[in-house]
């Protein structure tokens, strides 16, 4: 890939904190994009409001850097008026699953045809590190100093339930895996949900015991189950532990979408 | 030809979109603007447009600023709750310079109110609502014939300023019927493209850039954070953020006397009424009964910009009478700008003023 067609230089130096996993997770998408062959003219980054948000404005394409939560409802506008466009949004687990949920439920079922890739850090990152709707139970945040007492929300168990022709989770770790994912959704009719799971260790980390990068990008690596080793351990009725979480692809299907180009 | 027509309020607002070439509606359900989406629901997929029924107006307002960037014209429609949900989103138009039409069908507030019923309430929520300094543009019907004719001019007005326009009309004009005029054609003048070589945000003489459409290969990037001239995040920078939203303010305010669409009726007059929206009727009402008593009317059309050197017209007016199916919320801004005393007569409760009543408070003032 050539980092000088997609990347805007001259907004060097980012703002990602050091040991972010949000730049592999742009490589990534990047290397997909770039695979299917698609040209910086037609292709649109969309973003809402968060650490992942920012990704768009690095890179050289026509962008859309949006409010807290709504990515999905300005895409949404620009897919369906432009069908011709190629459509990326990202996003984080606080803009995507709290304040945007709604959206995210909604063009899950219109299936529209864009690419949703989600920066799962577990926590909110840009504004200090509050605990988000997939901050792990018992985790430390600045809002749960006692620990998270909520459960976690899944995101790729919500879009599939929701409509989404493809859905996959993978995390910083495995960057082979989630480029192709990332590729097959960008490839997929539909709405596509790529969830990458990523080390925060300046918001999240630090105050849970994974404060060196490593820590953290272990944490991800130690705690990814492989979907159909989750599912034989579930069928020969083995328990499998509360904190771990499924990685691979949970659906890929032919649903009708939205947004399509005819 | 013109074509004669019967026709509600509501659905002159959508024709007359159509016609100035709208092509994507973004809405949700909302009394008294429904009709405006029902309308458009049957009519875009026939025009190679795009109706899509979002999940809320939060939605809705960011599917038109979405779709607006790919060049399309875009509007929504709604009534007080909805608009109020839109105001972070228009905000975000604001900042970004997206062109758009926002019809807002006025009904009784504060929250659920009185769907049914029309009100003029919005006023200074149109104006002021979003957080942060801007300047915005909005017209107000008083006819079916206007509710036309200014949905049109919306659309090249937010075109050629680059804002977020604001149809402000109301449950009487939304959904009154009457005779109007529809043109063979209509003015549509088209926003002006970024010139190849200039900076996305670098704005002409008339303080507005030229517009970068999505997937034409300007590669814009388009953020809702103060930038610079290169759409570039710069949110520490007081200097360059003051002299942004100045623009912003300033490339709409100081084109006010441009933007001014009003009617004078009897610029000798002593009393002189000032109306925008349905209270126009009544006034016209008055005036057409009681001749011999010489009562001045300004009508404004478009109330933001506040086109205040108009009521210079009037060099005689001992009183400017303001009513209003509100608290009186335009009397306020009247009477910032002339020492002629200013009669607010408010009206709530969804009904419009009767000529007796506005008759009444004209003859106290002789």
């Amino acid at each position: 890939m050539s980092f000088k067609d997609w990347f805007r230089e001259d907004r060097l130096p980012h703002i990602f904190c050091t040991g972010c996993g949000n730049g592999t997770v742009i490589n990534c998408t990047l290397e997909a994009v770039e695979e299917m062959g698609w040209i910086r003219d037609t292709t649109v980054f969309i973003s809402g409001i968060g650490c992942s948000s920012r990704a768009p404005g690095y890179i050289t394409t026509d962008s859309l850097h949006t409010t807290h939560g709504r990515a999905l409802a300005f895409a949404t506008g620009v897919k369906l008026a432009n069908p011709r466009l190629n459509v990326v949004v990202f996003t984080g687990d606080g803009d995507l699953a709290a304040i945007g949920g709604n959206h995210f439920i909604h063009a899950c079922r219109r299936n529209i045809d864009i690419t949703v890739v989600c920066m799962n850090n577990m926590i909110y990152g840009m504004t200090g590190g509050q605990g988000s709707p997939c901050t792990p139970p018992g985790a430390i945040s600045t809002t749960t100093p006692y620990g998270m007492c909520e459960p976690v929300f899944d995101l790729s168990a919500l879009a599939v339930t929701a409509g989404a022709n493809y859905v996959a989770r993978w995390t910083s770790y495995h960057v082979t895996e989630l480029t192709k994912a990332i590729k097959v959704g960008l490839d997929t009719p539909g709405f596509s949900f790529i969830e990458a799971m990523v080390q925060c260790p300046t918001a999240y980390g630090r105050r849970n015991k994974l404060r060196q990068v490593s820590d953290m990008v272990t944490y991800l690596k130690t705690h990814a189950l492989l979907l159909q080793k989750k599912q034989r351990m579930e069928e020969e009725g083995e328990t499998v532990p509360a904190d771990m979480f499924a990685v691979g692809e949970f659906v890929r299907r032919d649903r009708p979408a939205m947004g399509v180009l005819k | 030809m013109t074509k004669i027509e019967f026709m509600q309020g509501n659905t002159a607002c959508a024709e007359a979109a159509l016609a100035a070439g709208c092509r994507f509606f973004g809405g949700y359900p909302i009394t008294p603007s429904t009709e405006i989406a029902e309308h458009m629901a049957r009519r875009l997929p026939k025009m190679d447009g795009v109706f899509v029924q979002m999940e809320d107006e939060i939605g809705s307002i960011a599917s038109v600023i979405g779709a607006s960037w790919t060049g399309a014209r875009a509007m929504t429609a709604t009534s007080g709750p909805g608009f109020s949900l839109m105001m972070e989103n228009i905000g975000y138009a604001v900042m970004t310079e997206t062109p758009c039409v926002i019809v807002n069908i006025q009904r009784g507030g504060p929250s659920t109110g009185q769907p049914t019923m029309a009100a003029q309430g919005d006023m200074l929520q149109c104006r002021f609502g979003s957080h942060g300094d801007y300047g915005t543009i909005a017209l107000c019907p008083a006819s079916v014939q206007e509710m036309y004719d200014l949905t049109v001019k919306a659309f090249n007005l937010a075109d050629r300023f680059r804002i977020p326009v604001f149809v402000m009309s109301d449950e009487v004009v939304g959904h009154m019927r009457e005779r109007i005029e529809i043109p063979d054609t209509v003015t549509v003048v088209p926003r002006r493209p970024l010139e190849k070589g200039t900076l996305p945000f670098t704005a002409g003489a008339d303080g507005v850039p030229g517009f970068p459409e999505f997937g034409k290969g300007y590669g814009v990037h388009v953020t809702g954070l103060t930038h610079d001239e290169r759409g570039y995040p710069e949110a520490t920078d007081p200097a360059l953020h003051a002299a942004l939203v100045e623009r912003l303010v300033r490339k709409v305010e100081d084109a006010r006397h441009e933007i001014a669409d009003v009617t004078l009726t009897q610029p000798d007059a002593e009393i002189v009424f000032i109306t925008y929206g349905p209270p126009t009727r009544t006034v016209r009402q008055v005036l057409h009964d009681n001749p011999e008593k010489a009562f001045g009317h300004l009508q404004l059309r478009i109330v933001w910009p506040f086109p205040e050197d108009v009521l210079g017209a009037f060099p005689h007016a001992r009183a400017f009478i303001v009513p209003e199916m509100n608290f009186g919320q335009i009397a306020r801004e009247i009477e910032r700008h002339t020492c002629v005393p200013v009669k607010s007569v408010p009206k709530l409760g969804g009904e419009l003023h009767t000529p007796d009543e506005l008759l009444a408070v004209a003859e106290a003032l002789r």
